[in-house]
Parts: C-alpha cells; sequence; structure tokens
C-alpha cells in the first residue's frame, strides 16, 4: 500500500501543476509591459496597463454584458425546467414516454456541440420559412434563438443536478403534506422547492457559466450583431494572443476563485453549525 | 339555450385548479378548453413542459437535420438546398432523398482521413486523461476529509472558468517563443525552439487539459464509496498491494471508468476549438470539416451529412453513457 500511495500522490501532484501553471502563466503575463505576451518585460513590468485597456475597449465590454445578459435568461429559464424535468423523472413515477424524456434530458450531456449548433440552426432557418409562409411573420436570429439554444442544452445539466438530489431523499414528507390536505402545487413550492434549493442554485450557476463559456452553439445561432464575449475572445485569439484577454482572462479567474472559496467557507460554516445543534439536542 | 345548460353542467368539473381557471372556464372558447381542463391535470401540465420543450428544440431538429442531408444542394438557392417534400398539384408528395452525400463522406479522402484522425485523437485523450486521472482520483479519494474538500475544490475550479481561455493559455505556453520554449533555452537544454504549437500534441495537451476534471469526478465518487476492509481482507490473506488493487479495487471502480472515459470521449470526437486553435490545418478534425461545409461552402446537405453521421458513430458510446447515468440514479435511491 505505501508504494501505491506514494505513485498515486505523486501524480495528484503531477495533475495540480499540470491544471495551474497555465493559468498562474497566463495571470503573470497579464501584469507584463510588452506587448508579446512571453516576453517578460522587468524594466517596466508589473503593470495594469492592459487592465486599462481592457476597461476601454467597447467591443469586450458591450459582448460581456450581452454574455451576462443571455447567461441570466438562459439559466434562469433552464432552471424552472430542468426543475420540472428531474421532478418529473424522480417523482411521477413510470408513465407513458419517461423512457423518451430520460433520454432527451441526457443526450445533451454529452452530445457534440457542433451537432447541437447545427440542428438548432436548421430548426430555426426552418421555423423562419414557416412562420414566414403561415403568418408572414419575420424574426432575425440573436439574443432569442441563443438564448432558447443555451436553455435547452443548459436544462440537461439542471435536470441531473435537481434529479440526483430528488433521489438522496424520499417522498415521505412531500407524502405527509399531501395526506394533510395539501394540493400538489402547494407541496411543491412549500416542501419540495425549499429541500432541493441547494441544487436549484448550483444548477443555476452551472447553466450560467456554461451559457456563458459557450462558443460553437453560439456561432451557430447567432445573427448578425449578436456577438457574445466568447466569440469576440475567439476571433481576436485566432489572430493571435493579446495581452487584453490575458487580463480579462485574469479577472474571470479572480472571480470564480472568489466565488468558489466564498460558497465553500460558508458550506462549512454551516456544516459547523449543524453539528453543533445535533451535539446540543443530544445534549440537551 | 340547450348550449348554456350544458355549460353549467361541467362549469364546476375543474373546480380545484382554482378561481382562475373557472373564470376562464365558464367565459372562455368552450371546446376545447373544456376538454384540457378536464383532461389535463396538473400533473400532465407539468410533464408537459419540459417535454415539449425537449422535442422542439432537441428532438424535431435532429429530424430536420436527417432529412436535409438527403436533400440536394443548390449554391445560390436560399436556403441552399432543394426541398425534399415537394406538394404535387394533384394533391401527392413528391419525395426526392439523395444520398449523395453519404457516399461522397464515404469517398473523399480527406473525410475519411479526419474521421481516422478525430477518433485517434478522442481515443488517446481518454487513455492521457485515464492515466494521469486514475491516480489523482485515488489519492484524493483515500486522503484525510479536510484535505479532500480542497484537493476536489480545485479540481471544479478550472472547470468554472472559461474553457475558450484555459486553452488559450496555453498558447502562451506552447508557441514557439512561448514559456516553455523560452525556459529550455534559458536552462541550456536545447539551442532552437520546438515547435509544440499547430501540432497532434498540441491538441493531446488541450483535450487532456480540458476534459481531465470530466474523469477525475467520476472516479472520484466512485472509489470514495469503495469498502476498505476488502483491501485488508485481501492483506491478511497474503495479497501484494498490486494484486489487491488489480484483483479488487480496478474490478469496483470500473463504473467509475466507463463514465468518467464516456464523458471524455464522446465530447472529444467532435471537439471544435481546441484543434483550431492550437492545432494545425493539415490535419482537420471532423468538426472542423463539418463547420467549414456549412459555413464557407454553405453546402447545408453535406454538413447535414456529416452530423448525421457524427452522430450513427456516437450513438452507441452515448446509449452506455445513459444507461450508465440511470444506474447511478438508481444506486443513490437505495
Amino acid at each position: 500500500m505505501k508504494t501505491q500511495g506514494l505513485f498515486s500522490r505523486t501524480m495528484l501532484a503531477f495533475g495540480f501543476v499540470f491544471l495551474y501553471v497555465p493559468i498562474i502563466s497566463m495571470i503573470v503575463y497579464s501584469f507584463n509591459d510588452s506587448r508579446s505576451v512571453t516576453v517578460w518585460n522587468s524594466v517596466t513590468s508589473p503593470t495594469l496597463k492592459w487592465y486599462g485597456r481592457l476597461f476601454g475597449d467597447d467591443q469586450i465590454l458591450s459582448a460581456a454584458w450581452l454574455s451576462i445578459k443571455v447567461a441570466a435568461m438562459s439559466a434562469s429559464g433552464a432552471v424552472v425546467l430542468g426543475t420540472l424535468a428531474g421532478l418529473v423523472l424522480s417523482r411521477f413515477g413510470p408513465f407513458k414516454g419517461r423512457a423518451l424524456l430520460q433520454g432527451l434530458t441526457t443526450a445533451p450531456l454529452v452530445m457534440p456541440e457542433v451537432i447541437t449548433g447545427l440542428s438548432m440552426l436548421l430548426l430555426f432557418v426552418s421555423l423562419e420559412q414557416l412562420l414566414r409562409a403561415a403568418f408572414g411573420w419575420q424574426f432575425d436570429r440573436g439574443v432569442t434563438t441563443i438564448t432558447i439554444a443555451h436553455i435547452t442544452f443548459t436544462m440537461a445539466y439542471v435536470t441531473v443536478v435537481v434529479q440526483s438530489r430528488l433521489a438522496s431523499f424520499d417522498d415521505s414528507l412531500e407524502e405527509a403534506a399531501l395526506d394533510l390536505g395539501a394540493r400538489p402545487a402547494r407541496v411543491f413550492f412549500r416542501i419540495t422547492v425549499p429541500l432541493i434549493l441547494p441544487a436549484i442554485l448550483s444548477g443555476w450557476l452551472l447553466a450560467f457559466t456554461l451559457s456563458w463559456d459557450d462558443l460553437v452553439v453560439t456561432q451557430f445561432v447567432s445573427g448578425p450583431g449578436s456577438n457574445t464575449l466568447p466569440m469576440v475572445i475567439f476571433s481576436r485569439v485566432r489572430l493571435g494572443v493579446s495581452p487584453v484577454v490575458n487580463a480579462l482572462a485574469s479577472l474571470m479567474v479572480l472571480v470564480v476563485a472568489l466565488g468558489v472559496i466564498l460558497s465553500a467557507v460558508l458550506m462549512r460554516r454551516q456544516e459547523q453549525r449543524r453539528k453543533r445543534e445535533e451535539q446540543m439536542a443530544a445534549a440537551g | 339555450m340547450k348550449l348554456s345548460v350544458a355549460r353549467t353542467a361541467t362549469r364546476d368539473a375543474p373546480g380545484r385548479l382554482g378561481p382562475l381557471w373557472t373564470f376562464l372556464f365558464r367565459y372562455g372558447p368552450p371546446r376545447w378548453t373544456e376538454y384540457v381542463l378536464r383532461n389535463w391535470s396538473g400533473q400532465r401540465l407539468v410533464i408537459g413542459v419540459p417535454y415539449l420543450w425537449l422535442l422542439l428544440f432537441f428532438l424535431v431538429p435532429f429530424l430536420i437535420v436527417l432529412k436535409i442531408s438527403f436533400a440536394e444542394f443548390s449554391p445560390l438557392g436560399r436556403p441552399p438546398y432543394e426541398p425534399v417534400f415537394r406538394w404535387l398539384e394533384e394533391g401527392a408528395v413528391q419525395v426526392k432523398l439523395l444520398i449523395g452525400s453519404y457516399v461522397y463522406l464515404l469517398n473523399e479522402p480527406l473525410y475519411v482521413s479526419s474521421w481516422l484522425y478525430s477518433i485517434k485523437v478522442a481515443f488517446f485523450s481518454t487513455i492521457f486523461c485515464l492515466m494521469l486521472g486514475y491516480p489523482m482520483a485515488y489519492a484524493i479519494a483515500r486522503s484525510s476529509p479536510t484535505y479532500r474538500n480542497v484537493f476536489l475544490m480545485l479540481i471544479i475550479l478550472p472547470f468554472w472558468t472559461s474553457f475558450l481561455l484555459r486553452v488559450y493559455a496555453w498558447i502562451g505556453l506552447l508557441k514557439n517563443d512561448g514559456v516553455i520554449n523560452n525556459m529550455l533555452m534559458a536552462v541550456g537544454v536545447i539551442d532552437e525552439p520546438i515547435a509544440m504549437m499547430n501540432t497532434s500534441f498540441a491538441v493531446y495537451i488541450g483535450i487532456v487539459y480540458s476534459y481531465l476534471p470530466f474523469m477525475i469526478l467520476p472516479l472520484y465518487s466512485n472509489l470514495e464509496k469503495h469498502d476498505l476492509t476488502l483491501l485488508e481482507a485481501a492483506s491478511d490473506l497474503g495479497a501484494g498491494p498490486v494484486k489487491a488493487f488489480m484483483r479488487i479495487t480496478l474490478p469496483q471502480s470500473m463504473p467509475g471508468i466507463v463514465a468518467g472515459s464516456l464523458l471524455v470521449f464522446i465530447p472529444a470526437v467532435g471537439e471544435y476549438v481546441i484543434p483550431s486553435l492550437l492545432g494545425s490545418s493539415d490535419q482537420l478534425m471532423i468538426a472542423r470539416l463539418l463547420s467549414d461545409e456549412f459555413f464557407l461552402n454553405r453546402d447545408w446537405p453535406k454538413a447535414s451529412a456529416v452530423a448525421i453521421a457524427m452522430l450513427l458513430l456516437l450513438v452507441v458510446p452515448i446509449m452506455i453513457f445513459q444507461r450508465f447515468q440511470n444506474k447511478e440514479l438508481e444506486a443513490q435511491k437505495r
């Protein structure tokens, strides 16, 4: 056992180096004065020059704002639909078409993005033709189509998170409430939702991140003039490295790290409080 | 008058849906609302909403892709393909299915080679992820609870940051005048920079780097549940650590290995961003061909045929993944 533990621990250390060296190097070079990202200019560095440029870059700022809007809308839509799907799959027992629904909710998790993107775009094109032929309606691809596409592939993640949370406790509380005469909708909002709230919140955050980060599906379904942040970054990065992108990436890592650490601390505090209460209950 | 009597008789039927529905029912258009309210309990509505969404925005799109993959390419059309179904004057439907796009996929050397390349890259990336991810997951699962949470957080943290930017970070490291080459030259290991950007090596690095958390997390959640007394028993009975691992830990962790590998392999076959940023333009992966066919050549039928072929290739792994996913959920219930 000793040698095995040593081997796996070495691999763990190596793995963390592998995971974090690129991120750290990206952050370090965001403070570099030289335009060429990789040659450290030790005379004038570190500098906040690129951060200044970033906040003067209207293209990036407006794309970021659009991405935030799209991600917030998609995450909210995905949470509603995903929670319903998770509830149906774990609480409604067998019904006609349950297997298909299960398949439809897990398939987007692994579906290659180009396929999802292409199929969504072709759907929107067909809808466009149909609506024009039937009602004379005209709609342009843009924020709406991006949001619909993002809801569709992110709701799968919410469903999985909610479903596994619902599977972790039985439905005795819900049944008790039903026995006491509460209507199903009331049971859902008063009992089920508070119980699965952590799953709903993490599902929302997950959906937000995935939508905020998505490039491929968005490229397919977006229209002219609706460039999200990943699209702008991708087009810049294809032309070569740019220190402004480094600065942007560093800020994003900072926000994510703060968020993850904060949530870990909060969770730990809650856990400790729960333990203390249990102890007090046991003592008293 | 007769009609109003009939309406009063059914008026109270949907009463438990609340006053709003009763109101709508009383004053709304009679026939179909009556039907909907009587037959659609709240439960059906709850099932119906996500179901309809997924049917409309996930299943129907695939049927459209399937249809267009059999259409004829018309470069100047808007949209650029001939209709598959056409209404004839006598009320009949003309159906025109062409398998030209599929035949092309099988015969064009560029396509065949990029298929093989995509599968090769996805396969070996999965192996590399497993080789690195398994020991990592093992070490995390066997560490003390305090460290365990920190380690898990460190695994998940990159996952929350932008995927695109994490791939971008490698450009700065792998370039000819990048960090790695500069360091190696400064130390004196090499005199000339090693070309690492725009090679298969860079694509492997990028895929392993991006998908590693997807391998580690299912493996961890499997390894964490193992009963360690089995290993003690094995060692009491005289099995060495290697034998105990091969006979006990490894077989038990198969579900985790399969789940993690599929989570890496399936998306890696269709990976677009990583090869576009890090790979060479001589050897394209299949997703890039699809996107070029669609955006550059505007050949929608061919792009659709590529998508369908990719789906056919991945349908078996996807089904296996779904079965594992369901089993996992069932196991949680117990």
